[in-house]
């Protein structure tokens, strides 16, 4: 009976939000299920007779799994994260530490800090281009100070991804510094008058108040930093093209190009639904794992 | 419980998605029979006549989608229409231009939503894919006399022509002759080989540190011109195989690649810095580039040195290249005929091609050579006959249906050619490979 | 060390960080601004030319002589509020319902949502089309504002921060009679305040700055949108780029200007004084 109470004290407010994801959510991703099944073209009119002319089974799948290709470019994907989400996340915290301070003129820093996430990154990439361009780039010239030789960053198949993670880092980290601001406004301030009274010092009222109550927020940062992570893909489009030598290939790279460039759209949507089945196996062990580490107070 | 909530969600949402699934084929063809029928007749063929033109037919309003309008000729386009209008006034012609960089997303996706316009425009690479997967309207009768014989032919396949040359746009060897004049050489002629070219190459890389002779991409595009300036081709004569790792290929690719890993007389990668190659024509720092028309006027602006053009080098034998985006018309349009008229008329008619020449467009892509004359009276460059020059020898693209496909095989090849990985005789052999195995010829 | 000294010292270090920060960030920008006074559409130039030499706006007078650009604007703000304001009621009393009322199956609807966001919209994208011309909405504004209704995003967002709320807050409020509708829009919303100016902005920027799916839905001119308008500049053969930067420029004031009116919400102990204590 409770049970029965609460779904219908529930339904009105999840009322707008499950229509919305079964009609402009769920029903294409079925159908990309589907589509996954075929050997769907892109270009004939999609319908259910197109598709069920085109049923393969899982032809596509054993295809992309026996491609070295896959392998490579998961690899590539793989390398971008482990280097991207470390990086973004504590960028983003030192932002919005800057950020929360109450300082005289911070509201100017914080539209500042903002604004490479409203450029676009057609303009962003062209810019950065020029900071990674190996004998007149900033960077390099900056390590020719120190005596170090700067790599040859985009052109180079080994530092062309770190080259990228270094735009994304800058351009997103205000992004998500955002959602940890928010974050840290919510901490009650009565914690930290306790934790003064106490005699606590600065670096530890950041530890034990700050950190631990702002794991919500970083939970939320670290899942849509992966899930993005995964998604990669404009950046890479505009800088390198997946060059040099495909070395910066990634998962949806290939899904756009199968899908939109070389009209294989069943292909693309197999190589989705793995992307998916990756994406979704590392947030569940995100979940399991959060109730090590995220506190929430209630 | 979550687990059972969640099958149950799924289940749910397939039922629904199935059900709209069948209902859809059927609902599918009465919307069809109603909304199509004044135009039963062309439906029923697939193909159009434009011969059989007639007056005084009833209105029609069509729609036409394009990209080469975009970027500053709108007005232009939209002059040609109002002329077209006064000559056809019962046909109106709703035109969408839409920028280049998600054209070809946004009308994949109208197409196969079934909503794609009557008539529109596509690049090459996507042509060859929208034609043999029988999305476009076979154009039947159609008055040839007017355009490019080149041009015409590289959108005709199996003898059927599925869309007619929009716009021309060519390509020439570009060089700066300041840089010349500093290396003490002759400027280019029209009758150079890349024997002559890479020798003034040497003599300008001379000069300066960051100095280069000449910048040629290495990409698909260029390796199939120049395979076919040594006499070799990627497709064998009927496009049934491969023909990638041929001899002739081999020389091709040799020239091509050899300037840089060699003689360095064109910059590496690394060296260009992520600067772009017209950039680094326009800085003053490259002696010769070989580059489509549509520079002139960039160069114009940006270049504070001389530069003029001539025909490109040639191998054993001359081939220059061209560009044409192909005007076509949707198979599923009820107004195939109306839809045929405003194409050919945009793409061949003295009147749309005078205003495309006086708006400094490109080239409209017909063979009156008094029409085109305005052209020359452009300057710079000062020898803009070259242009025309350059019309002798035109190559056309080895259209097959997968063609995006196999351009990225072989430029990624190439690529890993020109950066030390591969020889040339690797990538070129991988290429012939990777291509026989993901690409099936019909 | 007296104290106000220190406090000086470390008030100066902070600025000086922020300054830092600020002119790394900063850089694109003021390169963006510098292009699009150029006089012509100069490509990259190594070293690159900071100040213009013939300073000119050009550009700016080009990009609003090209298009209706008023008529853009307008629609852009039709769409993007509207979207914004979607966005925010379905997506706060989804995440309330989930975090507050514990309905059974709440946790698996929760993870549905997560799940919608693996799949790339590049597979989605033609079946969404078609749904859309099913239902009859292409060429109609709603199609792009209707969206709106479902963003998992947003309803993960507000999950992480509701779950933040002790749950005391509600019982007090149930206590002292409050309706569950009262204690959404009473209670609980103002404690989020925050968070709410936070994804404002990300929502409306993203439906502001939104390309393919405008395009590919209002084909109609006078449904145009500003980046619609804008997109047209780019070209087969390159790209203008001062005036690609002038436009983009254009496009990015409204957002900061919202950005910067957002700011007053970003205010710290929101919560202060409150139950918990």
């Amino acid at each position: 009976m409770k049970r029965w109470k609460t779904l219908m004290q529930a339904a009105p407010f999840m009322l707008p939000s499950i229509v919305g994801m079964i009609v402009f959510s769920l029903l294409p991703i079925v159908i990309s299920i589907v589509v996954s099944l075929t050997d769907w073209n892109g270009l004939d009119k999609l319908n259910a007779q197109t598709l069920g002319e085109r049923l393969c089974g899982l032809e596509n799948y054993g295809a992309i799994l026996r491609s070295v290709e896959f392998w490579n470019v998961l690899g590539h994907t793989v390398y971008y994260i482990v280097l991207y989400i470390p990086l973004v996340l504590v960028m983003s915290l030192f932002i919005a530490s800057i950020l929360n301070r109450n300082m005289r003129g911070i509201g100017v820093f914080r539209v500042l800090y903002y604004i490479p996430v409203l450029t676009s990154w057609v303009a962003a990439s062209l810019i950065w281009k020029w900071v990674l361009s190996p004998q007149y780039g900033v960077i390099n010239q900056l390590l020719g100070y120190l005596g170090v030789r700067g790599p040859e960053w985009l052109t180079d198949k080994f530092w062309a991804m770190p080259a990228i993670v270094l735009a994304s880092v800058w351009k997103d980290m205000g992004f998500y510094g955002l959602f940890l601001l928010s974050g840290l406004k919510a901490i009650d301030t009565g914690y930290y008058e306790a934790a003064q009274m106490d005699g606590a010092g600065k670096v530890r009222q950041f530890f034990s108040i700050t950190l631990p109550l702002l794991t919500p927020s970083m939970f939320f940062c670290v899942i849509m930093a992966l899930i993005n992570a995964f998604q990669l893909f404009p950046q890479v489009q505009i800088m390198t093209e997946g060059g040099p030598n495909g070395a910066t290939q990634v998962m949806v790279e290939r899904i756009y190009t199968y899908g939109f460039k070389y009209f294989r759209m069943g292909y693309a949507a197999a190589y989705s639904w793995l992307l998916f089945v990756i994406i979704f196996v590392l947030t569940l062990v995100q979940m399991k794992l959060q109730k090590r580490w995220v506190y929430y107070e209630s | 419980m979550k687990k059972k909530m969640l099958s149950f969600l799924l289940t749910g949402a397939m039922f629904a998605c199935m059900l709209t699934g069948c209902g859809k084929a059927e609902e599918q063809a009465e919307q069809g029979t109603a909304a199509q029928e004044p135009a039963q007749e062309a439906q029923e063929s697939d193909s159009v006549d434009i011969s059989a033109e007639e007056e005084g037919e009833e209105e029609v309003t069509i729609t036409y989608a394009n990209f080469n309008a975009s970027g500053g000729n709108e007005e232009t386009l939209q002059k040609m229409y109002e002329a077209f209008h006064e000559e056809y006034p019962q046909i109106t012609v709703d035109i969408e231009t839409i920028g280049y960089d998600d054209y070809f997303t946004q009308m994949q996706t109208r197409v196969a939503g079934g909503t794609a316009p009557d008539c529109y425009e596509l690049n090459i690479e996507n042509f060859a894919a929208y034609a043999n997967k029988g999305v476009l309207a076979e154009l039947t009768g159609i008055d040839v006399s007017g355009y490019n014989e080149t041009a015409l032919s590289a959108f005709g396949i199996d003898g059927k022509q599925y869309g007619v040359p929009g716009n021309f746009s060519n390509v020439v060897l570009i060089y700066n002759k300041d840089l010349f004049d500093q290396a003490e050489i002759e400027y280019p002629t029209n009758d150079w080989t890349w024997d002559d070219a890479m020798e003034a190459c040497e003599k300008i890389s001379a000069l300066g540190d960051d100095i280069y002779g000449i910048y040629q991409p290495i990409t698909f595009n260029e390796f199939f011109k120049v395979a076919a300036q040594y006499g070799g081709g990627v497709l064998n004569e009927d496009k049934t195989a491969f023909t990638i790792n041929s001899e002739e290929n081999l020389a091709a690719a040799e020239m091509m690649i050899e300037k840089i890993t060699e003689t360095n007389v064109q910059p590496t990668d690394a060296q260009m810095g992520g600067m772009g190659d017209w950039d680094l024509f326009e800085s003053g720092r490259l002696g010769m580039i070989p580059t489509g028309i549509w520079a002139f006027g960039a160069f114009t602006d940006a270049c504070d040195f001389n530069w003029d053009i001539c025909v490109e080098p040639g191998g054993t034998r001359k081939a220059t290249h061209f560009f044409s985006n192909a005007l076509v018309v949707n198979a599923e349009s009820g107004k195939k005929e109306a839809a045929a008229t405003w194409i050919n008329w945009l793409a061949s008619s003295d009147a749309a091609a005078k205003m495309r020449i006086e708006a400094g467009w490109d080239l409209p892509a017909i063979s009156d050579e008094a029409v085109l004359a305005g052209y020359l009276e452009i300057t710079p460059p000062e020898n803009r006959q070259a242009v025309f020059d350059s019309l002798n020898d035109l190559v056309v693209a080895p259209i097959i249906e997968d063609y995006s496909l196999m351009a990225d095989i072989i430029t990624d090849k190439l690529s890993r050619a020109a950066s030390g990985e591969l020889t040339v005789k690797e990538a070129l052999d991988q290429a012939q490979e990777e291509c026989g195995a993901q690409i099936t010829m019909q | 060390m007296n104290h106000s000294r220190k406090k000086a010292m470390q008030e100066a270090f902070s600025y000086l960080t922020a300054i830092l920060v600020g002119v790394v960030v900063i850089i694109p920008f003021l390169w963006m601004l510098s292009t699009s006074l150029k006089n012509k559409g100069a490509l990259m130039q190594i070293p690159i030319e900071w100040i213009p030499e013939e300073p000119s706006l050009d550009a700016y007078r080009t990009v609003f002589s090209r298009f209706p650009l008023f008529r853009a604007i307008c629609n852009s703000f039709f769409i993007t509020v509207s979207y914004t304001v979607v966005t925010i009621l379905s997506s706060s009393m989804a995440a309330f319902a989930i975090t507050k009322l514990r309905f059974p199956g709440a946790d698996g609807i929760f993870k549905l949502y997560l799940a919608s966001m693996m799949i790339p919209t590049q597979v989605t994208l033609i079946p969404l089309f078609v749904i859309m011309n099913r239902l009859g909405l292409i060429n109609t504004y709603p199609s792009v504002i209707l969206p709106a209704m479902f963003r998992a995003f947003a309803v993960f967002m507000l999950v992480q921060q509701m779950r933040a709320i002790p749950n005391d807050y509600m019982e007090a409020a149930r206590i002292d009679g409050a309706g569950i509708f009262r204690i959404y829009w009473k209670v609980i919303m103002p404690l989020t305040k925050s968070a709410i100016a936070t994804l404002t902005v990300t929502t409306f920027m993203e439906s502001w700055n939104d390309y393919l799916w405008p395009l590919l839905m209002l084909s109609d001119k006078n449904k145009m949108t500003l980046t619609l308008a804008l997109n047209s500049l780019n070209g087969q053969y390159g790209t203008e780029y001062n005036l690609l930067m002038a436009g983009s420029l254009i496009s990015m004031l409204p957002i900061v200007v919202i950005y910067a009116c957002a700011q007053k919400y970003f205010k710290a102990g929101l919560m202060s004084g409150g139950v918990k204590g």
